[in-house]
């Protein structure tokens, strides 16, 4: 157990933001909080699989003359890298449209507080 | 040339015609309209030759771009698939041709040709979840769907909009919930094939980290599909949207979050191991009967008839539940069937809503009284079969699901599972009987001098009345469906 | 039945059952044209009765002729099959309703009733789904059929719209739709066990599919399917406040088509699904004798103190379902053929009772049986029917009531269930106990000073048929193979069930039997 926390550093990391990023999304009673709370959790899941990726002693997978190509433990795995290009893509169009539908939120009710809205919705 | 790209060509083609509609818009103003309901119209016939191609000559695996697999994406279209796309593109086909006048009036003229892009766009996400071989590529297409979707859902109104935005923050935890677990089978095998994958659990069996990513793959599908406990952004979402946008996310959205958990559940993850160890079949199995009921209730306790449909969806994505959680050869054909069973019932009385309103009459169940019956027989005839078929008398397709998954429940030994059903069926009587009678029997209370009002418009009715005739159809087929198409894709149980 | 040797294809019995519903669209066309509107009415039912006519010889000879159209579940066919059973009830419930057809006209207009079109649509439907369950083939046609007659009938019994029909409506839906459920749920049990789900005489379940308990237990889901139906106590009460319907459909359906399909369904298990000799075996018969006892006893004393006539008359149709249910409990051959013969002698006694029943609300716009007295002098047709159709109930010869009741008793005898017996004449004597005074106030009492009878009787339209059936009840009471041979088809039933004839009393002797 000593050796939990300095062994997997990196995933307690990930977990912890993966935690504030939840806690915001579900609990913040702020929307632009709650996309601030989206973006939090999407970054550690970014993390969480470059983290995957990582060989110690490992160098960047772009083809080294002094590296052969069968060498595989001196690459770290370009996979998660490529994968998480696509997921940062996906990320931010989230927060895009989550924008957006914020402005018009903000248009109609004049706030973006959900106890305001519901005020609101409520006359 | 079709033959050989055909798992590719569904989900390129809306994507292709997505693209056109900014020039299709200058073009003509009703151009959008009409490219996109030919293109759905295109995309079933596609499914439907792919049915025949891939029934009698097996499935068709594409390697996108010529990397084959596992290295490169795999496509896979195998008579399963093409059915579904078949289902997405005949039920999509009908709801937008429908939707012309109601996109202009909820979202404005102007913003006609941007709905129709992004329905595109959601029904591309769509056909990429039910074709794709890649568990990677199933989650950009599940996001794909999800914002074209939030797209979709949020146009309208300002509470469109805002339960949209709360949709999209379900709807993101659910996707990065699945994202997670996918991370984690990809630190275990080192791959993303569905194919390889299967066959390296198939060995290694089910560690702590693939048991992790099991729970989260569950969980986020489970969120995505609107399982109990995780349904509740789902009667907000489809009673705030207009009602063509409910009409073509609600019928379909649900339902291929539920066709991947089938594909995951049953043929990658592995899956004596979810049986007997994790007991994560049973898991769902009475998430699924616990929201049949709780479904059916919340139902009943509506008054808006849109937010009634919404709970009935809760209800009956329940019964998808039950069958995938039976883990027999008839729960397994019972949770297909339903999808396609619930998948027309809702788009028929989803449009059935959607009729109400552009004829400006509300969809408040109080509000409904026998002069809309003269006012509008068709809509009512059609919403009176659906709502047969939901409650599930023969011969309407809603019938046979029922059927199958009383089978499956029969093989299981489980009364309680029996008696849910059939006590669901009851309660599905109560609410629309509680609108049919409103409907027919009611006192007749509309002025004699009310002002005319202007006929619907017939593609409208048209569109309603096909989906509400195919529910016979798919009723008296049912056997043809089921040993075509289902039987032969039967996993090994 | 479609693996007998016996079988033969035929499409004589899918024509019968879509002929009403072919009309159903002539009927909508010519809402405009009451006169058209009922000609179709007529037309169809000619057609039906003579469809069915022309299955009898067939019957007769214990053929079954009919034809699978499409395949609805794996291995299992959409079939209609005309086997003798069905040509009986068939021939019972088309044949009435061309009598009743006459009839509705006369109601409906001298009533002023509203949206006769939809009324005369469901009726026409209501005949299709009977007809379907008469000639289903296996248990999952018949729910197919039972579960459009619930829907069919259900505007009728709420034709009146008024909150009062609506309950009855709901009421009349939530035990019909439950009955349909736990039916499904037992033929989806029987489908998996078994393998197979088509009707044959004597019963198609196999010793040792079910345990003891587990065969109980589906003996008791298929009769609470069937039994609400055919009002079995304690799933009787939607019959009673179906009542506010009009007439003509307490008339037709609620003596002969619904709550027979029900009776007729309780044949079907009994003898095509799990037979006679397993229903011994199990001691089921004693579970459905009790039952069917316990409601005859109940009904007849319950029946006694309803002053409305339309009520009366539904409890006392409750009871006498409950004979045909026994008839099949005891499951002797000549209980069965008592059982058979009750099923079309109540049918036309009751039917003539509710028709009276009916020109009387319509005449006199009386209800309650305590506004009758003096009536039967304005309308001695009306009351001298009621008379015949009370005989009959009560088992009094000659009319056709009295054999029916003659070979149930003779049944319960050779069962060795003597206490049936017991129960049978019981109820005779509390059938005439409720009947006779309504006639006797009608002839021979004077009317209340503040009793406005009009005059004479009520339009020929109503009377005529009234009579025609009357007669029919006293004219098979002493010739039971004539006008329609309902005693030798009820003959080829029992000997495919049983595998014999009654033989408890030397029947030919005393010029009973052919």
């Amino acid at each position: 157990m000593s050796n939990f926390f300095s062994d997997y550093s990196a995933y307690v990391l990930c977990f912890l933001l993966l935690t504030v990023g939840l806690y915001g999304m579900l609990l913040k009673r702020n929307y632009v909080k709650k996309v601030i709370g989206m973006t939090i959790f999407q970054a550690a899941i970014i993390l969480f699989f470059i983290q995957t990726a990582y060989k110690a002693d490992g160098t960047v997978p772009v083809k080294d003359a002094a590296l052969p190509v069968d060498q595989t433990d001196a690459y770290i795995n370009p996979l998660p890298h490529a994968l998480m290009l696509t997921a940062i893509v996906v990320g931010v169009a989230t927060v895009g449209v989550a924008l957006s539908l914020l402005i018009r939120v903000h248009g109609a009710y004049g706030s973006l507080d959900e106890d305001d809205i519901q005020k609101e919705a409520a006359k | 040339m079709i033959a050989e790209h055909l798992p590719a060509l569904p989900i390129l083609l809306y994507l292709f015609v997505a693209l056109l509609m900014p020039l299709a818009n200058e073009l003509g103003r009703g151009l959008p309209w009409t490219l996109s309901w030919l293109t759905s119209l295109t995309v079933a016939a596609l499914g439907g030759y792919g049915l025949w191609l891939t029934s009698s000559g097996g499935a068709i695996r594409y390697a996108m771009g010529g990397w084959s697999p596992p290295i490169g994406i795999e496509l896979v279209a195998d008579p399963l698939s093409c059915f579904f796309t078949f289902a997405i593109g005949a039920v999509s086909a009908f709801v937008l041709l429908h939707s012309r006048e109601s996109v202009e009036r909820d979202c404005g003229a102007k913003n006609a040709m941007t709905f129709y892009a992004s329905s595109l766009l959601l029904l591309a996400g769509f056909s990429g979840i039910v074709g794709t071989g890649d568990l990677f590529n199933l989650y950009v297409f599940l996001e794909i769907s999800a914002l074209a979707g939030y797209a979709v859902l949020g146009c309208g109104s300002a509470k469109a909009a805002l339960s949209s935005f709360r949709y999209l923050i379900i709807g993101t935890i659910g996707a990065s919930f699945y994202l997670i677990g996918i991370g984690l089978l990809l630190s275990k095998t080192g791959s993303l094939n569905m194919v390889d994958v299967a066959a390296i659990l198939q060995v290694d069996g089910l560690g702590p980290v693939t048991t992790l990513a099991v729970v989260f793959i569950f969980v986020g599908l489970g969120i995505k599909m609107a399982l109990l406990p995780l349904h509740y952004w789902l009667p907000d979402v489809y009673t705030n949207a207009p009602a063509t946008s409910t009409a073509l996310v609600a019928p379909l959205g649900t339902k291929v979050a539920a066709y991947a958990l089938l594909r995951l559940g049953y043929e990658v993850l592995p899956y004596e191991a979810l049986l007997a160890d994790l007991r994560i079949f049973d898991v769902v199995l009475y998430l699924g009967a616990v929201g049949i009921v709780w479904g059916s209730i919340m139902a009943i306790a509506q008054d808006n008839l849109k937010r009634m449909l919404a709970y009935s969806s809760v209800a009956q994505i329940g019964y998808i539940a039950v069958g995938f959680g039976l883990a027999t050869p008839n729960g397994y054909i019972g949770a297909v069937l339903h999808v396609i069973n619930h998948a027309v019932m809702k788009a028929c009385l989803f449009l059935v809503t959607a009729n109400l309103e552009r004829q400006g009459e509300g969809t408040s169940i109080k509000g409904l009284n026998a002069s809309l019956r003269k006012k509008m027989p068709l809509t009512c005839a059609c919403f009176a079969l659906a709502a047969i078929s939901m409650i599930g008398l023969p011969p309407t397709a809603g019938f046979f699901s029922k059927w199958y998954l009383l089978l499956g429940s029969y093989d299981q030994g489980s009364w309680v599972l029996v008696v849910v059903i059939l006590v669901s069926s009851l309660l599905n009587a109560v609410y629309f009987f509680r609108v049919l009678e409103r409907l027919y029997l009611g006192k007749d209370e509309d002025a004699p001098d009310a002002p005319k009002r202007a006929r619907l418009p017939w593609v409208m009715g048209l569109s309603t009345l096909v989906l509400a005739l195919s529910l016979l159809l798919l009723g008296f087929g049912n056997v043809y469906i089921v040993s075509n198409f289902i039987s032969p894709m039967l996993p090994g149980f | 039945m479609t693996t007998d040797a016996l079988y033969q294809t035929s499409m004589v019995p899918l024509f019968a059952v879509l002929v009403s519903m072919a009309a159903i669209p002539a009927i909508l066309f010519s809402s405009r044209m009451p006169n058209l509107r009922e000609s179709w009415s007529f037309l169809a039912a000619g057609i039906k009765f003579a469809l069915v006519l022309s299955l009898v010889p067939g019957a007769l000879r214990g053929e079954s002729v009919g034809i699978t159209l499409l395949e609805i579940a794996p291995g299992i066919g959409l079939s209609l099959v005309a086997d003798p059973l069905g040509v009986l009830f068939a021939l019972v419930a088309s044949g009435l309703w061309i009598v009743t057809t006459a009839y509705a006209l006369g109601y409906m207009r001298g009533h002023h009733e509203k949206k006769q079109t939809r009324f005369f649509c469901s009726f026409a439907l209501s005949l299709s789904a009977t007809l379907g369950i008469a000639f289903s083939d296996n248990l999952i046609t018949f729910l197919v059929f039972y579960e459009l007659l619930t829907l069919a009938t259900y505007p009728l019994v709420v034709h009146k719209e008024s909150p009062d029909a609506l309950r009855s409506g709901r009421m009349y839906l939530g035990y019909a739709l439950t009955a349909g459920l736990l039916f499904l749920a037992a033929a989806v049990w029987v489908n998996l066990r078994v393998g197979e789900v088509s009707f044959v005489a004597g019963g198609f379940i196999p010793e040792g599919a079910f345990g003891d308990g587990e065969l109980k237990l589906l003996f008791l889901l298929f009769m609470v399917g069937v039994g609400v139906k055919a009002g079995v106590m304690p799933l009787h009460s939607w019959l009673p406040a179906a009542m506010v319907a009009p007439t003509p459909v307490s008339a037709l359906l609620h003596a002969v088509a619904v709550v027979k399909s029900g009776a007729f369904g309780v044949l079907r298990v009994t003898g095509f699904v799990f037979g006679p000799e397993m229903m011994k075996e199990h001691g089921l018969d004693v579970i459905l004798a009790l039952f069917a006892g316990a409601t005859i006893l109940l009904a007849s004393l319950i029946a006694l103190r309803q002053d409305n006539l339309k009520k009366r008359l539904a409890y006392s149709t409750v009871g006498h379902l409950s004979y045909i249910v026994m008839g099949a409990a005891l499951a002797s051959p000549a209980a069965l053929t008592g059982s058979l013969m009750h099923l079309s002698a109540h049918a036309v006694m009751k039917i003539t009772l509710f028709f009276c029943a009916g020109a009387i609300i319509v005449h006199s716009h009386k209800t309650e049986i305590s506004q009758l007295d003096g009536l039967g002098r304005r309308m001695p047709w009306t009351f001298a029917a009621f008379g015949i159709g009370a005989l009959g109930l009560a088992g009094i010869p000659p009319v056709y009531g009295f054999l029916s009741k003659w070979w149930l008793s003779m049944g319960s005898l050779d069962s060795g269930h003597s206490l049936a017996l017991g129960v049978f004449l019981l109820s005779g004597l509390l059938n005439a106990g409720y009947f006779f005074p309504i006639v006797i106030r009608g002839f021979f009492r004077p009317p209340a000073p503040d009793a406005h009878f009009p005059k004479g009787e009520a339009t020929p339209w109503m009377v005529v048929p009234l009579c025609i059936t009357a007669t029919l009840a006293l004219v098979f009471g002493i010739f039971p193979d004539f006008p329609l041979p309902f005693f030798e088809i009820a003959g080829r039933v029992v000997e495919s069930v049983m595998g014999e004839l009654p033989q408890a009393l030397n029947a030919k002797e005393i010029g009973l039997a052919p």
